[in-house]
């Protein structure tokens, strides 16, 4: 078991003729990954890493049985891109684009949220089952089969964490990319409601980050609807405020999103702290030893 | 991106919505002139920076307000020259403030009371909201925190745009009178809409004017654009005013880096927003400070590395580099041989610390041990934190 990618998820890539959606396709074939075909418009017929190109999604669906969409599809055109999916029925659709517009986003959430389908990202490194499906940019060598659920809103500080989970000898069940901008198809708590339902995910560890009240909402969620152990690091304690940290989302602004807010919430949920981001795996190994 | 008060205005006017005459001034001559042209009893001289906290903000070493009303030109032009080429520290400037380089003379009205309106898009509701409160012209974040009854909010749809019962139930709220509720529906609904066509990320009126004829007025306004949308706003670029930005900020985001100047000594070059913002928390663990967020992203390459180094290595106050590259997209090899360049075409003067992992490490790695540059590797996060710390202090 795992939570949303197995090694039965059939997969195409939006944007497989571009150089990044072809390069990462590879990898995710090269990982195992069922990868069954892609999309480019007007590029219907032609091969790419030897998969079946259509020109729109429905074909692509059609002719491959996809379940789930790994979308590399450029900015502007990128929310058309998730729309189709959408639209199509694809269950999962994962969005890895970075630099949609906001606005944008804003006119796609509430057709995701009318529809079956679930939206990871966008602006995210995507999610991997480790051993079973890679759907999205991470390196695969880091990771290892087990039952500690990871998510995140942002990208190299999940490797980090999971490469210590990994030498820690604690294997990942799922690791889930939120994604580092303002609107996001699956927040924190959303995957923490498919993780605690999850029979082989046994603990989770969570990185925020400053900005926004994402972490506090998942605090009070985990307070009252998670039983098993988890363990947390907020990125961006020293961060001053009024200055953007890379990701759209990540300001303080009028002493709303800060670390300490965050923190003091999730502690308030019973929640493991990490002190530094070289303590992320120590922090869920005692989250797991304090449960016992 | 950020654009002036009176850049704000002029785009709020060309929407039809309701804001007050004014002129932008240089010097104090053209203050007095702007002054004279207006023609009202009563004129606000205004600091242009994009910074907010004006009003309550002061020129150092003088008394001199960010916002002053002149009753004549002479007024206009004292306001002028108390402010033009001095530095105004406001609350959100921080201490060292920033350099005052135009005004904005705008004509006075008669206020009845004073409101706050803003248009953002809420993370929670997954929409843009219209915020409103009777609250005006205070700090809204300190209302918000307090008195959070006070704040008001209308979610809209991006396309459909704010509903007019939508603007008549907050006028009703705000206990505007009843013969202003039209204004009220014009005025807010306009808003939205330009919020919406100029893809803005915040849009905020503080104060909102009710005026003593029962009309709404934006008396000030703060407009901040979102960056990931200025590629179809071709025309809002020349809005952009560099000089209001930090230089080396303005020199990453040329190159396609993201970078943000701090006041430490250890310089961070790291890939993704997330681990770079963890890595300036684990410098300052350990004891250090760090001189900068430095983001250079998942697809750079060897000349926009290369580039990230000039950047740090032109902050005098950089007493030592630390690298953190966890390779996912980003491959190390890539990191390693701009690390070499660098030393090679802008040489390293002070001690740098790499700690690499992830995609192509054991590549990397090779690259730098048989390139003979001076580095200190480290292993694992801890390890490089405390190595560039101590780095750091030593020089």
């Amino acid at each position: 078991m795992s939570i949303l990618v197995n090694r039965d998820t059939r997969v195409i890539c939006q944007g497989i003729t571009g150089k990044v959606g072809e390069f990462h396709t590879r990898g995710c074939l090269d990982y195992g990954t069922r990868m069954v075909g892609g999309v480019t418009p007007g590029k219907a017929g032609e091969t790419v890493v030897g998969l079946p190109v259509f020109n729109t999604v429905a074909e692509a669906r059609d002719a491959t049985g996809a379940n789930a969409t790994m979308i590399f599809v450029p900015p502007a055109f990128a929310a058309d891109a998730i729309l189709e999916a959408v639209g199509a029925g694809i269950e999962l659709v994962i969005a890895i684009t970075e630099g949609i517009p906001v606005l944008d986003m804003a006119r796609v959430m509430p057709v995701v949220k009318a529809s079956k389908s679930r939206l990871i990202g966008p602006n995210c490194p995507g999610v991997i089952t480790p051993g079973q499906c890679k759907i999205g940019i991470m390196p695969g060598y880091i990771h290892t089969p087990g039952h500690v659920g990871v998510m995140s809103r942002s990208g190299t500080l999940t490797y980090e964490a999971v490469w210590q989970l990994t030498q820690l000898g604690h294997g990942q069940s799922t690791c889930v990319g939120l994604g580092g901008d303002p609107l996001v198809g699956s927040s924190f708590i959303d995957i923490l409601t498919l993780f605690q339902a999850d029979p082989d995910t046994h603990a989770i560890l969570m990185m925020g980050e400053i900005g926004g009240s994402a972490e506090e909402e998942a605090a009070a969620f985990v307070k009252q609807h998670v039983t098993k152990p988890v363990a947390a690091f907020i990125a961006g304690r020293t961060a001053p405020p009024g200055k953007r940290m890379g990701h759209a989302g990540a300001i303080i602004s009028g002493g709303k999103g800060t670390a300490e807010a965050k923190l003091e919430a999730l502690r308030d949920a019973g929640i493991e702290i990490a002190e530094s981001p070289a303590d992320m795996g120590q922090a869920l190994v005692r989250a797991i030893k304090r449960r016992g | 991106m950020k654009i002036h008060e009176y850049q704000a205005k002029d785009l709020l006017r060309a929407a039809g919505v309701p804001v007050l005459a004014g002129r932008v001034a240089r010097t104090p001559e053209e203050a007095a002139a702007a002054f004279t042209a207006l023609g009202t009893p009563v004129c606000a001289v205004k600091a242009q920076i994009h910074a907010g906290g004006r009003g309550k903000g002061q020129v150092k070493g003088s008394t001199q307000r960010g916002v002053e009303l002149a009753k004549t030109a002479d007024d206009a032009a004292r306001i002028a020259k108390g402010l033009l080429g001095n530095t105004l520290v406001t609350i959100q400037t921080g201490p060292e403030g920033q350099v005052v380089r135009q005004v904005f003379v705008e004509s006075g009205c008669a206020i009845d009371r004073e409101l706050y309106c803003a248009v953002l898009v809420d993370r929670r509701v997954g929409s843009p909201v219209l915020i409103a409160s009777t609250a005006g012209g205070m700090d809204i974040e300190e209302v918000a925190h307090n008195t959070p009854e006070l704040i008001l909010s209308e979610p809209f749809d991006p396309d459909r745009g704010l509903a007019g019962y939508q603007a008549r139930l907050l006028a009703a709220k705000l206990g505007l009178p009843t013969a202003s509720w039209r204004h009220a529906e014009a005025f807010f609904r306009k808003l939205c809409a330009a919020f919406v066509s100029l893809d803005a990320s915040l849009l905020e009126i503080n104060p909102l004017v009710l005026t003593k004829d029962g009309a709404l007025v934006a008396l000030d306004a703060k407009m901040t654009f979102d960056d990931n949308s200025l590629f179809r706003h071709k025309d809002l670029a020349a809005l952009r005013d560099e000089a209001e930005e930090e230089p080396a900020e303005t020199r990453a985001s040329a190159a396609g880096l993201s970078y943000v100047k701090l006041n430490g000594t250890i310089g961070c070059l790291v890939n993704g927003a997330g681990l770079a913002m963890s890595t300036m928390d684990l410098v300052k663990y350990h004891g250090g400070e760090p001189a900068n967020f430095l983001d250079v992203g998942g697809g750079a390459d060897v000349k926009q590395v290369t580039e990230a180094f000039r950047i740090i290595l032109s902050d005098p106050h950089v007493k030592a580099i630390l690298v953190n590259i966890f390779g996912g997209i980003m491959r190390c090899t890539t990191i390693a041989t701009a690390i070499v360049e660098a030393s090679k075409t802008v040489g390293f003067t002070v001690p740098l610390v790499v700690r690499l992992e992830g995609t192509e490490v054991e590549e990397g790695k090779k690259i730098l041990a048989n390139s003979g540059t001076a580095i200190i590797t480290a292993d694992g996060l801890t390890d490089a934190a405390k190595k560039v710390v101590a780095a750091a202090s030593a020089a």
